[in-house]
């Protein structure tokens, strides 16, 4: 377990809501910010704040370094082999949109496949919906394994040498479910398709390197990981970008421009037309730097023995039902939940009034609510500013729920 | 516990109509048909009405969702039968004044409904007390399926 003076770091968790010290377990919506990356963005306002690529003077350069220092981290951070593989988006999804318009489009025909699971996120399901519209291909998912995994055996029999895609979530944002990319990589390559990484919850909590995984593109969100809202990253391979015509044009992205016809300049700023998140690189270069510091080994380690004691003592809470693999150390550090037939939405009130914040809904993954056969469910996601006392107080929570529902009923 | 606040909210009244919803259903013969969902949540509503002249005569909810948005519903239904279509309208614009906590027209009685006044403090939750009645004014405007 990680030290609980962690917590000193993160400024907003000092508080109390509705009468209770706070105990935030949305995590996996969004992260809490740093004190480290808070005063970066501020340092950045108040005495470095310039357009990139562009002044010559002294602010200008400033800016820019800060903007290029953040990229040469995200590479580092994700062992990528070059800086001009890096480039910084609004967030994931504006990653895969990019991904489905900027690859998709030139790549996939009438026909051709492109193959993801129910357990998606909409922004990796919608994206290749709309490519499979527009080219005529058809829209593969590998169904899940009762536990909410994947099988190799049912990845190896859905993609096909007609697929040309394959895009999957590294880590569930529901199930919790930990995907084995670097085996599905390995099979998608065999058919001659392409990897698409979703990392949206994987970033935030795992050690990630691209070039052991292999995979073709990769995209994750800032905000997920101590870092502001509104930037991201899309990594992709060199070859396959080049190849690849930018989908935003502009300024910031042209070498040359004439009446009727221009040119790109070179990686990675071809895709990033208009003035670039200058702040919020910068932003998430210091939320690296600040999670890097504590080691994201020991984070995972940290969510993974959190996932495990709070499945442990909220499966002594009677009538509550836990969702995705039972065993902690195949999933990531979030516990998705329905406690009888108290609805979601009624738990999640109930714990606000307790200084409790989860989430109650869809989780943006309506087809897997589906296989879940449930409209919704609750979810508990930790970080590494949880503590065991975090879980005690949902614990205490849901047991105070369901006391109230019984009482009311 | 703040419970106060909650029992503003989980009025036993809307815990028995959660709990034993009134006109749970499909209407038979229904001459009008509304689905609504709420996409940030995923409650959904499919009420059936069968409205003859300017008179609902009958209205039936099928649905999903949270204590709330189903109590809502099984007030709402409960609520406008046998009113006209204008009484209906009206009543469902008190209620989203009652939910927005604007003053109220006293004339209009609220009978089960005013139990739903809690949401108002509760700014998450209004679009689930709200679904029902939006599903209802939809219905009656004309705009169904």
């Amino acid at each position: 377990m990680l030290s609980k003076d962690i917590r000193n770091h993160f400024p907003i968790l000092d508080q109390e809501i509705n009468g209770h010290p706070l105990v935030y377990l949305d995590s996996a919506a969004t992260s809490q910010k740093p004190i480290q990356v808070i005063e970066a963005l501020d340092r950045y306002y108040r005495l470095d704040n310039s357009n990139v690529h562009r002044g010559v003077h002294t602010l200008g350069n400033r800016a820019t370094d800060g903007y290029e220092g953040a990229r040469e981290k995200v590479r580092k951070f994700i062992n990528a082999k070059s800086t001009q593989e890096i480039i910084f988006m609004r967030g994931t999804t504006t990653a895969l949109n990019t991904v489905a318009q900027g690859y998709g489009r030139a790549n996939v025909a009438e026909g051709d496949e492109i193959v993801i699971t129910h357990m998606e996120h909409h922004s990796n399901i919608i994206p290749w919906q709309q490519l499979a519209k527009e080219t005529g291909a058809v829209l593969k998912y590998i169904d899940l394994e009762e536990d909410g995994t994947l099988s190799l055996e049912k990845v190896r029999e859905t993609i096909t040498n007609r697929t040309k895609i394959v895009s999957i979530m590294y880590v569930s944002n529901v199930l919790g479910t930990m995907n084995p990319i670097k085996e599905i990589t390995k099979i998608a390559h065999e058919h001659g398709a392409i990897m698409c990484v979703d990392a949206a919850q994987a970033a935030p909590h795992l050690k990630l390197d691209v070039q052991k995984l292999d995979c073709d593109f990769l995209a994750f969100s800032g905000h997920k990981m101590c870092g502001p809202t509104g930037i991201g990253v899309l990594y992709g391979k060199k070859d396959l970008l080049n190849a690849m015509e930018p989908v935003e044009f502009g300024g910031e992205m042209i070498d040359f421009v004439g009446l009727y016809e221009s040119t790109w300049k070179e990686l990675p700023w071809k895709f990033e037309g208009g003035t670039p998140i200058i702040a919020g690189a910068i932003g998430l270069g210091a939320a690296i730097d600040f999670l890097e510091e504590i080691g994201l080994d020991a984070i995972e380690q940290h969510e993974h023995e959190l996932a495990g004691y709070a499945m442990e003592k909220m499966s002594e809470i009677d009538g509550l039902t836990i969702y995705g693999p039972t065993d902690p150390g195949k999933r990531a550090g979030l516990v998705t939940f329905n406690l009888n037939d108290v609805h979601p939405h009624d738990v999640a009130t109930v714990l606000d009034m307790n200084g409790i914040a989860v989430r109650a809904g869809h989780h943006c993954a309506q087809p897997l609510m589906k296989w879940l056969e449930c409209s919704a469910t609750a979810r508990a996601s930790f970080y590494l500013y949880n503590t065991t006392d975090d879980v005690d107080r949902l614990v205490e929570g849901l047991r105070t729920t369901k006391e109230y529902f019984n009482d009311v009923y | 516990m703040s419970t106060n606040k909650l029992d503003q909210l989980y009025r036993s009244v809307i815990m028995d109509h959660y709990k034993n919803p009134k006109n749970k259903g499909i209407l038979e013969g229904g001459n009008v048909t509304i689905d609504m969902n709420n996409p940030t949540c995923g409650d959904v509503i499919h009420l059936t009405m069968n409205v003859e002249g300017d008179i609902v005569k009958d209205a039936k909810f099928e649905g999903e969702g949270c204590s709330i948005s189903m109590a809502s519903a099984s007030m709402m239904t409960q609520m406008i039968k046998g009113k006209t279509t204008e009484e209906a309208t009206k009543l469902a614009q008190t209620f989203s004044d009652m939910m927005l906590g604007k003053d109220l027209d006293e004339s209009i009685d609220l009978d089960d409904l005013e139990a739903l006044s809690g949401v108002a403090q509760f700014p998450a939750r209004i679009k689930c007390a709200t679904l029902s009645w939006k599903a209802m004014e939809k219905g009656i405007s004309g705009e169904s399926q």
